[in-house]
């Protein structure tokens, strides 16, 4: 049991519980100037990403709603809060590094703030359990649709 | 109480996952093979494989023989009155494709109705949908209750002057309902209304009568009968699958071919077009073997004090609710807990070695009916026993300890 609780407390680690059960930034925006949904079609979890540019370009502010599992929801929550003051290009290497990170813990963090990097580094033991990757980066992938002005603003984790 | 302690049979069950022993309560999804089963494939491939109805060599004999002997032990399983009215297809999915590509395609018009229920697996909606775009013809949904019961009475009232059909499952995947499957055709039949039973969810949890029930269509699959996956059936009245044009083309199904015109087999081979799955029916009927052996009543009695254990030391457990409470159930104990996602349920008991399912089970309908995304699903095989539920209920206490 106790092998079994030091493996799980490793992917469901404080800060990501309390993410979970109070996620921050949980609510519309409207108007937004940028709005996409994420879906993960394997158990139905789906999210709305609202967010809004400020005009010196760097995204005032950002939200979420939806329903999911406490890796979706903490990594919702904590993705809004890491966003608000990043332009989209910073925002994209963050995605990046999540991205990397999700695949081997060797991933290149230079020149990311080291508090956002602590966050991810935190939701990335979740590359122990594959089948839930995709729970944590839903927000995520829900986000590169949301700055890409061409893309429909729908998608899925399959 | 309980009785059956088969795990010994499954070689597939002795194992430690993550350090813990294997508690395997995903039958619903798939069911684990007896030695039986995959001994039985391997000395068909080993001593008897080839293609069927086209050598006359020994092999091709031998193949042949085997997969019409499996037909006729399917046949003697579900009682159908004749071997033709059984037809091997890849999976019930596949069969029901069938049934609404073939049937559906000969029978359906605009203006009809085709009757299903809310709880139906994806598979018996969405070929039926698929159809209903080139034809036209409307789907009446029969509503289920909060504790996923389906009511005759509703039933009664779908069915009009309209209705072509009835489709619906004989147990319901994702809550374990039984449905009054007996009096729903009684009434049907009493409208010149044909059923087609879904019984994936039932096949290998109760015996089935396709006489005594007096369905007109009868799917299942292989898998879930402790079989192997790429085989499912069929099984049709005869005078309907006459009536039937082909599913597909191709080799085996035809009488004659030329340019000009091409002439198709009786049922069931019109239905069964190119190779079939010839090892896979050997499996299925080695499986039909070994559930017969044990009795499908004691199967079925085994289960059902299983599940009543389950649902009694599982629905105690504090947070926990049960989704699903129909008075006749089968197979399966679907919950959601206050405190965690099916999700992250199933991930920590993954981490104790057990296996279920966590998830909309491919019936999102239901879930939205219940105003549910997910729920967390342990479902029962012959296999299981109180260890097992015990095993999962010390599981879900850890879950409420991480969360709680």
């Amino acid at each position: 049991m106790s092998d079994t609780d030091d493996d799980l407390r490793d992917l469901y680690q404080d800060m990501i519980l309390d993410h979970s059960k109070h996620p921050r930034n949980f609510h519309v925006i409207d108007p937004a100037h940028c709005q996409a949904v994420g879906h993960n079609p394997l158990c139905g979890d789906k999210l709305v990403l609202f967010l809004t540019v400020g005009e010196d370009g760097r995204i005032a502010d950002a939200a979420f709603q939806g329903t999911g599992c406490a890796i979706s929801v903490a990594s919702a929550s904590m993705m809004t809060d890491m966003l608000k003051g990043k332009t989209a290009l910073e925002a994209k290497r963050l995605w990046a590094y999540f991205e990397a990170l999700c695949k081997s813990n060797a991933a290149e963090s230079a020149h990311l703030d080291e508090d956002d990097v602590a966050r991810l580094q935190a939701l990335a033991g979740v590359r122990h359990y594959p089948v839930r990757v995709k729970c944590a980066t839903l927000a995520w992938r829900t986000l590169e649709s949301a700055l890409d002005p061409s893309a429909i603003k729908q998608v899925g984790t399959e | 109480m309980p009785t059956l302690t088969l795990k010994n049979h499954f070689p597939v069950l002795d194992q430690k996952i993550h350090g813990h022993p294997l508690v395997y309560l995903d039958s619903g999804a798939s069911a684990q093979k007896p030695r039986a089963v995959l001994e039985a494939m391997t000395r068909f491939y080993e001593m008897d494989y080839a293609n069927i109805h086209r050598g006359v060599h020994d092999l091709s004999m031998r193949a042949t023989d085997k997969y019409d002997a499996a037909r006729e032990t399917v046949r003697r399983f579900i009682n159908a009155a004749h071997d033709d009215e059984i037809i091997f297809t890849s999976s019930a999915t596949d069969s029901l494709n069938l049934v609404a590509a073939s049937w559906g395609h000969a029978n359906l018009k605009q203006g009809d109705e085709v009757v299903l229920t809310q709880l139906e697996h994806h598979a018996n909606i969405v070929p039926w949908q698929l159809l209903r775009e080139q034809i036209g013809f409307s789907l009446r949904v029969v509503p289920i209750q909060a504790n996923g019961d389906v009511l005759l009475n509703d039933v009664r009232q779908a069915i009009n002057e309209k209705t072509k059909i009835v489709s619906i499952a004989h147990v319901s995947n994702a809550l374990g309902t039984i449905l009054p499957v007996e009096e729903i055709i009684t009434y049907a039949h009493s409208k010149g209304v044909p059923v087609l039973l879904d019984g994936s969810q039932a096949i290998s949890h109760m015996p089935v009568d396709v006489q005594k029930l007096d369905a007109d269509f009868y799917v299942f699959s292989g898998h879930k009968l402790y079989g192997p996956t790429g085989i499912g059936v069929l099984y049709g009245k005869r005078e309907i699958l006459k009536g039937m044009p082909p599913y597909r083309g191709g080799g085996d199904m035809i009488a004659s071919v030329s340019f000009e015109k091409t002439t198709f087999q009786e049922p069931p081979m019109r239905f069964e077009a190119g190779t079939p799955p010839i090892a896979q029916a050997v499996g299925l009927a080695a499986a039909i073997d070994y559930v017969c052996a044990i009795g499908m009543d004691k199967i079925a009695a085994h289960e059902d004090a299983l599940l009543t254990y389950a649902t009694q030391k599982i629905g105690a457990i504090e947070g926990v609710r049960l989704i699903g409470t129909a008075p006749r159930k089968a197979g399966i104990l679907s919950f959601v807990m206050d405190c965690a996602h099916p999700h992250d349920i199933g991930t920590i008991l993954d981490r104790h070695g057990i296996a279920i399912r966590a998830g909309h089970h491919c019936a999102q309908p239901a879930m939205e009916a219940l105003s549910l995304v997910a729920t967390a699903r342990a479902s029962l095989g012959l296999y299981n026993d109180e260890s097992d539920i015990d095993a999962l209920a010390s599981g879900l206490l850890h879950v409420r300890e991480i969360f709680g």
